[in-house]
Protein backbone atom coordinates (compact mmCIF):
# COMPACT_ATOMS: atom_id res chain seq x y z
CA UNK A 1 0.00 0.00 0.00
CA UNK A 2 1.14 3.38 -0.75
CA UNK A 3 0.23 7.04 -0.11
CA UNK A 4 -1.29 9.05 -3.10
CA UNK A 5 0.37 12.11 -2.01
CA UNK A 6 4.11 9.99 -1.88
CA UNK A 7 3.12 8.71 -5.59
CA UNK A 8 2.75 12.64 -6.31
CA UNK A 9 5.90 13.01 -5.17
CA UNK A 10 7.79 10.25 -6.49
CA UNK A 11 6.31 10.58 -10.43
CA UNK A 12 5.99 14.42 -10.16
CA UNK A 13 2.37 14.75 -10.67
CA UNK A 14 0.29 17.50 -10.48
CA UNK A 15 -2.21 17.70 -7.59
CA UNK A 16 -5.56 19.17 -9.33
CA UNK A 17 -7.78 18.78 -6.40
CA UNK A 18 -9.45 16.55 -3.13
CA UNK A 19 -6.47 17.37 -1.27
CA UNK A 20 -8.60 15.30 1.59
CA UNK A 21 -7.91 12.14 0.58
CA UNK A 22 -4.16 12.92 -0.23
CA UNK A 23 -3.82 9.83 2.55
CA UNK A 24 -6.22 7.42 0.52
CA UNK A 25 -3.84 4.37 0.11
CA UNK A 26 -3.50 2.26 -3.36
CA UNK A 27 -2.04 -1.02 -4.92
CA UNK A 28 -2.97 -1.13 -7.68
CA UNK A 29 -4.17 0.55 -11.20
CA UNK A 30 -6.99 0.28 -13.49
CA UNK A 31 -7.50 2.07 -16.80
CA UNK A 32 -10.58 2.65 -19.01
CA UNK A 33 -12.37 5.35 -20.52
CA UNK A 34 -15.71 3.78 -21.22
CA UNK A 35 -17.59 4.67 -17.81
CA UNK A 36 -19.77 1.34 -17.35
CA UNK A 37 -16.56 -0.79 -17.99
CA UNK A 38 -14.73 1.00 -15.49
CA UNK A 39 -17.85 0.41 -13.02
CA UNK A 40 -17.57 -3.54 -13.62
CA UNK A 41 -14.11 -3.98 -13.77
CA UNK A 42 -12.16 -1.06 -11.33
CA UNK A 43 -11.85 -2.56 -7.78
CA UNK A 44 -11.77 -0.30 -4.41
CA UNK A 45 -8.63 1.00 -3.71
CA UNK A 46 -7.30 1.53 -7.23
CA UNK A 47 -5.97 4.43 -8.63
CA UNK A 48 -7.87 5.14 -12.31
CA UNK A 49 -6.12 6.31 -14.94
CA UNK A 50 -8.71 7.89 -17.76
CA UNK A 51 -8.92 10.95 -20.09
CA UNK A 52 -12.27 11.76 -19.19
CA UNK A 53 -12.55 14.94 -17.19
CA UNK A 54 -16.65 15.44 -16.78
CA UNK A 55 -17.96 15.69 -13.06
CA UNK A 56 -19.46 11.70 -13.61
CA UNK A 57 -15.99 10.44 -12.96
CA UNK A 58 -15.97 11.56 -9.47
CA UNK A 59 -19.59 9.67 -8.67
CA UNK A 60 -17.94 6.65 -10.11
CA UNK A 61 -14.74 7.12 -8.32
CA UNK A 62 -16.73 7.41 -5.16
CA UNK A 63 -19.35 4.55 -5.79
CA UNK A 64 -16.47 2.07 -6.05
CA UNK A 65 -14.01 3.76 -3.68
CA UNK A 66 -11.03 4.30 -5.91
CA UNK A 67 -8.53 6.16 -3.58
CA UNK A 68 -7.65 8.56 -6.69
CA UNK A 69 -8.44 9.58 -10.70
CA UNK A 70 -5.09 10.40 -12.20
CA UNK A 71 -6.37 12.11 -15.50
CA UNK A 72 -3.23 11.58 -18.41
CA UNK A 73 -2.43 13.07 -21.96
CA UNK A 74 -3.02 16.78 -19.93
CA UNK A 75 -6.67 17.06 -20.19
CA UNK A 76 -8.38 19.69 -18.93
CA UNK A 77 -10.63 19.11 -16.23
CA UNK A 78 -13.92 20.83 -15.99
CA UNK A 79 -14.77 23.12 -13.11
CA UNK A 80 -17.48 21.43 -11.52
CA UNK A 81 -15.62 18.73 -11.31
CA UNK A 82 -13.05 19.67 -9.43
CA UNK A 83 -15.58 21.00 -6.94
CA UNK A 84 -17.37 17.71 -6.38
CA UNK A 85 -13.77 16.33 -6.01
CA UNK A 86 -13.19 18.50 -3.22
CA UNK A 87 -16.17 18.03 -1.82
CA UNK A 88 -15.89 14.20 -1.91
CA UNK A 89 -11.89 14.15 -0.88
CA UNK A 90 -10.89 11.95 -4.17
CA UNK A 91 -7.92 13.48 -5.59
CA UNK A 92 -7.74 13.92 -8.94
CA UNK A 93 -3.91 14.41 -9.87
CA UNK A 94 -2.68 14.74 -13.62
CA UNK A 95 -0.29 13.86 -16.27
CA UNK A 96 1.04 14.76 -19.27
CA UNK A 97 2.22 11.71 -19.93
CA UNK A 98 0.14 8.69 -22.16
CA UNK A 99 -1.21 6.28 -20.05
CA UNK A 100 1.38 3.39 -20.89
CA UNK A 101 4.06 5.75 -19.64
CA UNK A 102 2.59 6.77 -16.80
CA UNK A 103 1.70 2.68 -15.97
CA UNK A 104 5.05 1.51 -16.66
CA UNK A 105 6.46 4.22 -13.91
CA UNK A 106 3.42 3.40 -11.25
CA UNK A 107 4.71 -0.48 -11.93
CA UNK A 108 8.41 0.51 -10.89
CA UNK A 109 7.35 2.46 -8.26
CA UNK A 110 5.48 -1.00 -6.86
CA UNK A 111 2.03 -0.29 -7.65
CA UNK A 112 1.22 -3.84 -9.68
CA UNK B 1 -27.41 1.59 15.90
CA UNK B 2 -29.37 -1.36 15.57
CA UNK B 3 -28.71 -2.83 12.65
CA UNK B 4 -31.56 -5.26 11.56
CA UNK B 5 -34.08 -2.75 12.96
CA UNK B 6 -32.67 0.10 11.34
CA UNK B 7 -32.25 -1.69 7.73
CA UNK B 8 -35.78 -2.79 7.87
CA UNK B 9 -36.88 0.76 8.47
CA UNK B 10 -35.10 1.74 4.88
CA UNK B 11 -37.32 3.00 2.24
CA UNK B 12 -36.05 6.02 -0.17
CA UNK B 13 -37.61 7.20 -3.23
CA UNK B 14 -36.06 9.57 -5.52
CA UNK B 15 -36.87 11.05 -8.77
CA UNK B 16 -34.51 11.57 -11.38
CA UNK B 17 -34.43 13.90 -14.25
CA UNK B 18 -33.62 13.51 -17.64
CA UNK B 19 -30.59 14.99 -19.26
CA UNK B 20 -29.10 16.24 -15.64
CA UNK B 21 -25.49 15.29 -16.26
CA UNK B 22 -24.48 17.44 -13.37
CA UNK B 23 -26.46 15.62 -10.50
CA UNK B 24 -26.22 12.51 -12.37
CA UNK B 25 -24.56 10.18 -9.82
CA UNK B 26 -25.66 11.86 -6.75
CA UNK B 27 -29.16 9.33 -6.30
CA UNK B 28 -26.54 6.09 -6.42
CA UNK B 29 -24.41 8.11 -4.16
CA UNK B 30 -27.00 8.99 -2.17
CA UNK B 31 -28.00 5.17 -1.70
CA UNK B 32 -24.35 4.14 -0.98
CA UNK B 33 -23.93 6.08 2.24
CA UNK B 34 -27.26 5.61 4.09
CA UNK B 35 -26.79 1.55 3.11
CA UNK B 36 -23.10 1.96 4.71
CA UNK B 37 -24.34 3.62 8.05
CA UNK B 38 -27.08 0.38 8.83
CA UNK B 39 -24.11 -1.69 8.29
CA UNK B 40 -24.53 -3.71 4.92
CA UNK B 41 -21.69 -5.76 3.49
CA UNK B 42 -19.32 -3.80 1.32
CA UNK B 43 -19.76 -6.68 -1.33
CA UNK B 44 -23.36 -5.59 -1.23
CA UNK B 45 -22.19 -2.05 -1.07
CA UNK B 46 -20.84 -2.24 -4.35
CA UNK B 47 -23.52 -4.22 -6.32
CA UNK B 48 -26.38 -1.71 -5.07
CA UNK B 49 -23.82 0.98 -5.84
CA UNK B 50 -23.38 -0.36 -9.52
CA UNK B 51 -27.02 -1.46 -10.60
CA UNK B 52 -28.59 1.96 -8.98
CA UNK B 53 -25.77 3.78 -10.65
CA UNK B 54 -26.69 2.26 -14.40
CA UNK B 55 -29.89 2.68 -13.51
CA UNK B 56 -29.99 5.98 -12.98
CA UNK B 57 -27.65 7.12 -15.73
CA UNK B 58 -30.18 5.09 -17.84
CA UNK B 59 -32.87 7.11 -17.16
CA UNK B 60 -30.48 10.10 -17.09
CA UNK B 61 -29.33 9.34 -20.72
CA UNK B 62 -32.52 7.63 -22.40
CA UNK B 63 -35.72 8.43 -20.82
CA UNK B 64 -38.03 11.47 -20.44
CA UNK B 65 -36.97 11.23 -16.44
CA UNK B 66 -38.08 8.94 -13.54
CA UNK B 67 -37.85 7.70 -10.20
CA UNK B 68 -35.61 4.77 -8.53
CA UNK B 69 -37.31 3.61 -4.85
CA UNK B 70 -34.99 1.19 -3.01
CA UNK B 71 -35.99 -0.77 0.08
CA UNK B 72 -34.66 -3.69 2.60
CA UNK B 73 -37.30 -6.34 3.45
CA UNK B 74 -35.44 -9.23 5.24
CA UNK B 75 -32.41 -10.12 3.69
CA UNK B 76 -33.28 -8.52 0.19
CA UNK B 77 -32.74 -4.90 -1.14
CA UNK B 78 -35.12 -4.41 -3.88
CA UNK B 79 -34.75 -1.73 -6.56
CA UNK B 80 -37.33 -0.74 -8.72
CA UNK B 81 -36.38 2.21 -11.34
CA UNK B 82 -39.19 3.73 -13.13
CA UNK B 83 -39.54 6.08 -16.07
CA UNK B 84 -41.76 8.00 -18.76
CA UNK B 85 -40.76 7.04 -21.68
CA UNK B 86 -40.27 6.22 -24.31
CA UNK B 87 -38.95 2.88 -23.63
CA UNK B 88 -37.17 -0.12 -25.24
CA UNK B 89 -37.86 -0.82 -28.59
CA UNK B 90 -36.04 -4.93 -28.54
CA UNK B 91 -35.13 -5.91 -24.83
CA UNK B 92 -33.41 -8.76 -25.39
CA UNK B 93 -31.22 -6.80 -28.10
CA UNK B 94 -30.88 -3.86 -25.33
CA UNK B 95 -29.44 -6.95 -22.94
CA UNK B 96 -26.96 -7.52 -25.07
CA UNK B 97 -23.33 -6.60 -24.09
CA UNK B 98 -21.84 -3.64 -26.42
CA UNK B 99 -25.76 -2.87 -28.02
CA UNK B 100 -26.15 0.94 -27.34
CA UNK B 101 -28.42 3.77 -28.97
CA UNK B 102 -26.06 6.64 -27.52
CA UNK B 103 -25.43 9.86 -29.14
CA UNK B 104 -21.91 10.52 -30.04
CA UNK B 105 -22.16 13.40 -27.46
CA UNK B 106 -22.81 11.65 -24.58
CA UNK B 107 -20.37 8.68 -26.25
CA UNK B 108 -17.77 11.57 -25.67
CA UNK B 109 -18.30 11.52 -22.27
CA UNK B 110 -17.55 7.95 -22.09
CA UNK B 111 -21.18 6.67 -21.91
CA UNK B 112 -23.04 4.48 -24.40
CA UNK B 113 -20.82 0.91 -24.12
CA UNK B 114 -23.88 -0.98 -24.22
CA UNK B 115 -22.85 -2.48 -20.79
CA UNK B 116 -25.02 -0.62 -17.82
CA UNK B 117 -28.30 -3.10 -18.61
CA UNK B 118 -26.05 -6.45 -18.63
CA UNK B 119 -23.99 -5.14 -15.50
CA UNK B 120 -27.29 -4.45 -13.80
CA UNK B 121 -28.17 -7.79 -14.52
CA UNK B 122 -24.75 -9.51 -13.46
CA UNK B 123 -25.27 -7.45 -10.03
CA UNK B 124 -28.46 -8.40 -8.77
CA UNK B 125 -29.69 -12.10 -7.36
CA UNK B 126 -33.74 -11.47 -9.69
CA UNK B 127 -33.82 -9.30 -12.47
CA UNK B 128 -36.95 -8.20 -14.20
CA UNK B 129 -37.19 -5.41 -17.18
CA UNK B 130 -40.54 -4.23 -18.84
CA UNK B 131 -40.85 -2.01 -20.94
CA UNK B 132 -43.17 0.17 -23.61
CA UNK B 133 -43.69 2.96 -24.67
CA UNK B 134 -44.70 4.64 -21.73
CA UNK B 135 -42.20 3.67 -20.50
CA UNK B 136 -39.47 1.29 -18.72
CA UNK B 137 -39.13 -0.40 -15.47
CA UNK B 138 -36.57 -2.80 -13.62
CA UNK B 139 -36.91 -4.52 -10.79
CA UNK B 140 -33.90 -5.70 -9.22
CA UNK B 141 -33.04 -7.92 -5.65
CA UNK B 142 -29.82 -8.04 -3.83
CA UNK B 143 -29.51 -10.84 -1.46
CA UNK B 144 -27.01 -10.45 1.61
N1 LIG C 1 -34.60 3.59 -19.35
C1 LIG C 1 -34.42 3.42 -20.67
N2 LIG C 1 -35.27 3.99 -21.55
C2 LIG C 1 -35.12 3.82 -22.88
N3 LIG C 1 -34.14 3.10 -23.44
C3 LIG C 1 -33.25 2.50 -22.61
C4 LIG C 1 -33.34 2.63 -21.19
N4 LIG C 1 -32.35 1.91 -20.64
C5 LIG C 1 -31.67 1.36 -21.65
N5 LIG C 1 -32.19 1.70 -22.84
C6 LIG C 1 -31.75 1.25 -24.20
O1 LIG C 1 -30.98 0.07 -24.04
C7 LIG C 1 -29.65 0.29 -24.56
C8 LIG C 1 -28.65 -0.48 -23.74
O2 LIG C 1 -28.58 0.06 -22.41
P1 LIG C 1 -27.24 -0.09 -21.56
O3 LIG C 1 -27.40 0.58 -20.27
O4 LIG C 1 -26.88 -1.53 -21.53
O5 LIG C 1 -26.15 0.65 -22.46
P2 LIG C 1 -25.95 2.21 -22.69
O6 LIG C 1 -26.72 2.97 -21.68
O7 LIG C 1 -26.24 2.52 -24.11
O8 LIG C 1 -24.39 2.37 -22.44
P3 LIG C 1 -23.64 2.26 -21.02
O9 LIG C 1 -24.66 1.91 -19.99
O10 LIG C 1 -22.61 1.21 -21.20
O11 LIG C 1 -23.05 3.62 -20.81
C9 LIG C 1 -29.48 1.79 -24.57
O12 LIG C 1 -28.52 2.23 -25.51
C10 LIG C 1 -30.88 2.27 -24.91
O13 LIG C 1 -31.13 2.13 -26.30
MG1 LIG D 1 -26.57 2.52 -19.66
Amino acid sequence: MMKISQIIKELDLELISGEKGLDNETNGVYSGDLLSVVMASAKEKQIWLTVQTHINIVAIASLIDISAILIVEGMEVEEDTIEKSNELGIPIIRTNKTTYEISIELYKLGIN
Amino acid sequence: MNNSKDKNKIKLEYSIISNDFKRAGETSSNIKSILKKVGIDNKVIRKVAIVTYEAEMNIVIHSYGGNIKLMVEGNNIIINAYDKGPGIEDISLAMKEGYSTATDEVRELGFGAGMGLPNIKKCSDYFKIESSTEGTRLLIKISF
